[in-house]
C-alpha cells in the first residue's frame, strides 16, 4: 500500500468539462454496463479524464462523481487506490520503467540511470524542457523482453543503458520511434535468433478449416455390477 | 517438443495476421456451431474430461468450476468475467494471446458463457495493456460485425462481449477484488463463501477465468477431450504458455506440453542459461508468487502442477524466472517483498502490516544488517501472515521468502557474518 492523496490545492484547476468527444465517449462506456450499474465506468472515465488532461485533479473526481451519481468519496477512493492515476501533473511524455525482479536480473538499473541523467535525477520530477518525467513501477507483463518501459501507450522493450539514452533523445527531437524490442534482433516475444516453433506451413494454409469436427464423448462403459448392489 | 500441429496459439508471436480472416484460416471459429449444438452439459462433460486445470495459477480444473453455475438462470442473469489482469511478476503470455490470437479468446468466450448460461461476458485487462485491450477490442468489433456474436448472431446464442480496464493494481487479478473492480470500486477482495458463481458480479451467478483457460476452451471442444489429455501427464494434461525470462541466452514465450522438463524447456528454447547449465543458481518457477528452487532441484524437476508442488514450489503460470551464478539472490527476492508491500490492498492487517515489515527485514539481510536469529523471526512471520487473510497475496508475499530461507539459509548467514566483520 502507498499513501496517495490528490494534488494541493494551489495547483488544482478550477474546473473540469470532458471534451465534446470525451463526453459522447463516456456515455457509450457507460451504456457498457447494465442500469443502475453505472459505477463500474468510474476507471474508464477517471482514465479518459487523465488522457485529456494529464493528471487526475480534484473537479475531475468532483465532475466523473455527479455523472456517475456516485459520492465523491467513492470515486475519491478508485483515484487514490488505482496505481495508474497521476495525482500530480506529469511531463508530456511518462516514461514508466519497470524495475522487478525480471527486469532488474536482465538490467533495469542501467535504464533507472539513463532516465535519472537524462531526465531529472529524482522520480516523478518533470525535467527541465517540461518534456518528461520518469518513475518506477512494478511489473509491467513484458518479462520476456526485459528490461523495459512504457512511455504514453507503448512498450519499448529489449533495453539497456544506451538504448535508452537514445530513446530519450529522440523523444525530446520529436522523432517516431516504433515499439517493442528496441536492440533490432527481434520482433516480439520469440528467441532471438528467430522462432523455434510455429513454424509448420500447413498451420496457416487453411488446410486446418473443417478438419476438427467437435463430438460429444462416447458415453463411458456401463460398470459391472457389483455383487450385492441393487 | 511440442509438434506445431498440436499448438493451439498459432500466432503467438504475431508473424500472422491476427484479424478475423487470419484466424479462420488458422482454424479459428470453425465448426463453433457444431460445438453450441453438442449443448451445455455435454461442453462441460467435454471440459472436464480433457483434464484442464485452470491456467491462472491456482490450477482449479476449468470443466468443475463451469459445473458450479446454476443449472437454470433464474432471475438472476450469468456472467463470465475473463480475467487478462495478468500481473504476476514474471509472466507475459495473455498480452501474446491478446495481441496475436485474440479470436481464440473471443470464441472460447461465446463457447464458455453459452455452457454457462451466460449472455453477457466482461473480459478485464490490465490498465497498462493499453494496445493489448486496442487490439482485443479489434477483434470484438470484428467478430460484432460477422454477426459471430451480438444479438441474433449466426450461432444462436445471443451473447455480448465488453472489454473493460483497470488501472495498475495487482490485487485486481483475485478473482473477487477483480468484480469489485469491475462495480467500480476499490479491488479489495471479498471475504467467501458465498462464492462468485453463486453471488458474483452484481450479486448474480458468475464463473471468472484466465484468458489462457478460456482460449484453449474452442480447440480442445473441436479436437476432442482426448486429443488435450493425451498430451502431458495424468492430473496435468495439454499444453501451456511457457514465459521464460531472466538469466538465460534467449528469453522468449513458448506452448510446450505440460510436464516438459525444466532443463530441456530452457535448453531447447532460451538457448540454455547463461553461461552453461553449471552457471545456474535458482529458478523462480511460476511467477513470483511461488518458491524458488535451487539448482539441484532444477536439474530433473518437471514442468507441472503435482511435481513441482512435490518439491514444495508451484507451477503458478507458468512464468519461469531463471538467476544464475551472479545474482544476489537476497535482493531477487527482497525486490519481490517490496512489490508485495506496493501491491498489497490493505485490508487484512496481517497482510497490510506484515508485508512492510518483510521487506523492511529483507532489505536489511540484503546488506547482511541483522542478527541471525532474525532469520528464524522472519520465518515465523511468514507463517504468521500465510492463512490468515482473505486472499492469497498474504501466503503470494511470504512464499518467496520461505523458499529463500529452505534453500538459501547460509547464504543468508554468510552475509550477516560478513557485514559484522566490517563494521568491526
Amino acid at each position: 500500500m502507498s499513501l496517495r492523496r490528490l494534488a494541493p490545492p494551489e495547483i488544482q484547476p478550477a474546473g473540469f468539462a470532458f471534451t465534446a468527444v470525451n463526453a459522447e465517449w463516456a456515455k457509450a462506456t457507460i451504456a457498457k454496463y447494465p442500469a443502475g450499474r453505472q459505477a463500474s465506468a468510474v476507471i474508464s472515465l477517471l482514465w479518459k479524464g487523465q488522457e485529456q488532461e494529464g493528471y487526475v485533479s480534484h473537479p475531475m473526481v468532483e465532475e466523473i462523481a455527479k455523472m456517475l451519481s456516485m459520492p465523491f468519496i467513492r470515486v475519491l477512493e478508485v483515484a487514490t487506490f488505482y496505481t495508474m492515476f497521476n495525482l500530480e501533473p506529469v511531463g508530456t511524455y511518462l516514461v514508466q520503467v519497470c524495475t522487478t525482479t525480471p527486469c532488474w536480473l536482465r538490467g533495469s538499473e542501467a535504464v533507472v540511470e539513463a532516465c535519472k541523467r537524462h531526465i531529472h535525477p529524482h522520480e516523478k520530477t518533470v525535467s527541465a524542457d517540461g518534456k518528461f518525467s520518469w518513475m518506477e513501477v512494478e511489473c509491467l507483463g513484458a518479462c520476456v523482453n526485459a528490461p523495459m518501459l512504457q512511455i504514453g501507450s507503448d512498450f519499448y522493450e529489449d533495453l539497456d543503458g544506451p538504448l535508452t539514452e537514445k530513446l530519450i533523445a529522440d523523444f525530446r527531437a520529436g522523432k517516431t520511434i516504433k515499439p517493442g524490442p528496441q536492440n533490432g534482433r527481434r520482433v516480439s516475444s520469440e528467441p532471438e535468433g528467430g522462432a523455434l516453433s510455429l513454424n509448420d506451413k500447413e498451420l496457416y494454409d487453411g488446410s486446418i478449416i473443417g478438419k476438427y469436427v467437435p463430438k460429444a464423448p462416447p458415453p463411458p462403459p456401463a460398470e459391472p455390477k457389483k455383487p450385492g448392489a441393487a | 517438443m511440442l509438434a506445431d500441429k498440436d499448438r493451439i496459439f498459432t500466432n503467438l508471436y504475431g508473424f500472422q495476421d491476427p484479424s478475423l480472416e487470419g484466424a479462420k484460416k488458422r482454424g479459428q471459429w470453425d465448426n463453433t456451431k457444431t460445438i453450441l449444438e453438442l449443448g451445455p452439459e455435454t461442453i462441460v462433460d467435454i471440459m472436464k474430461k480433457s483434464g484442464l486445470r485452470g491456467r491462472g495459477g491456482a490450477g482449479f480444473p476449468t470443466g468443475l468450476k463451469w459445473s458450479f453455475m446454476p443449472k437454470e438462470v433464474k432471475e438472476r442473469p450469468h456472467y463470465l468475467v475473463v480475467n487478462a489482469d495478468e500481473s504476476e511478476p514474471g509472466t507475459c503470455k495473455d498480452r501474446d494471446i491478446m495481441r496475436g490470437d485474440p479470436h481464440t479468446l473471443v470464441e472460447g468466450c461465446l463457447v464458455a458463457s453459452f455452457a454457462m448460461r451466460a449472455h453477457a461476458c466482461y473480459i478485464y485487462v490490465r490498465g497498462e495493456f493499453i494496445r493489448e485491450r486496442e487490439a482485443l477490442q479489434r477483434a470484438v468489433d470484428e467478430a460484432y460485425a460477422a454477426k459471430l456474436i451480438g444479438k441474433n448472431n449466426i450461432h444462436g446464442w445471443d451473447f455480448d462481449l465488453y472489454v473493460h480496464h483497470g488501472a495498475g493494481a495487482y490485487i485486481c487479478g483475485e478473482e473477487t477484488a477483480l468484480l469489485e473492480s469491475l462495480e467500480g470500486k476499490k479491488g479489495q477482495p471479498r471475504l467467501k463463501p458465498p462464492f462468485p458463481a453463486n453471488m458474483g458480479l452484481y450479486g448474480c451467478p458468475t464463473t471468472v477465468n484466465n484468458v489462457e483457460s478460456i482460449a484453449v476452451a474452442p480447440t480442445i471442444l473441436r479436437r476432442g477431450a482426448e486429443w488435450f489429455a493425451g498430451i502431458g501427464r495424468p492430473n496435468n494434461t495439454g499444453t501451456k504458455l511457457f514465459c521464460i525470462s531472466g538469466h538465460v541466452n534467449k528469453p522468449c514465450n513458448v506452448e510446450e506440453e505440460m510436464g516438459i522438463s525444466l532443463r530441456e524447456l530452457i535448453d531447447k528454447h532460451c538457448g540454455g542459461v547463461r553461461g552453461g547449465w553449471d552457471n545456474l543458481l535458482a529458478v523462480i518457477p511460476g511467477g513470483a508468487s511461488v518458491p524458488l528452487l535451487p539448482k539441484p532441484i532444477c536439474d530433473d524437476v518437471l514442468m507441472d502442477f503435482d511435481s513441482l508442488k512435490a518439491v514444495q514450489s508451484g507451477l503458478g503460470t507458468a512464468a519461469v524466472i531463471v538467476m544464475d551464478k551472479s545474482t544476489d539472490v537476497i535482493r531477487a527476492i527482497q525486490r519481490l517483498s517490496y512489490f508485495y508491500k506496493h501491491e498489497s490492498c490493505g485490508q487484512c492487517t496481517p497482510c497490510r502490516e506484515g508485508t512492510g515489515w518483510m521487506w523492511r527485514v529483507m532489505t536489511r539481510m540484503v546488506k547482511g544488517d541483522a542478527r541471525t536469529a532474525e532469520i528464524d523471526l522472519l520465518q515465523e512471520v511468514t507463517k504468521q501472515i500465510e492463512g490468515h487473510t482473505i486472499c492469497a497475496l498474504g501466503d503470494a508475499a511470504a512464499w518467496p521468502i520461505q523458499g529463500l530461507i529452505r534453500h538459501f539459509r547460509p547464504e543468508i548467514e554468510r552475509r550477516i557474518a560478513d557485514f559484522k566483520v566490517a563494521a568491526e
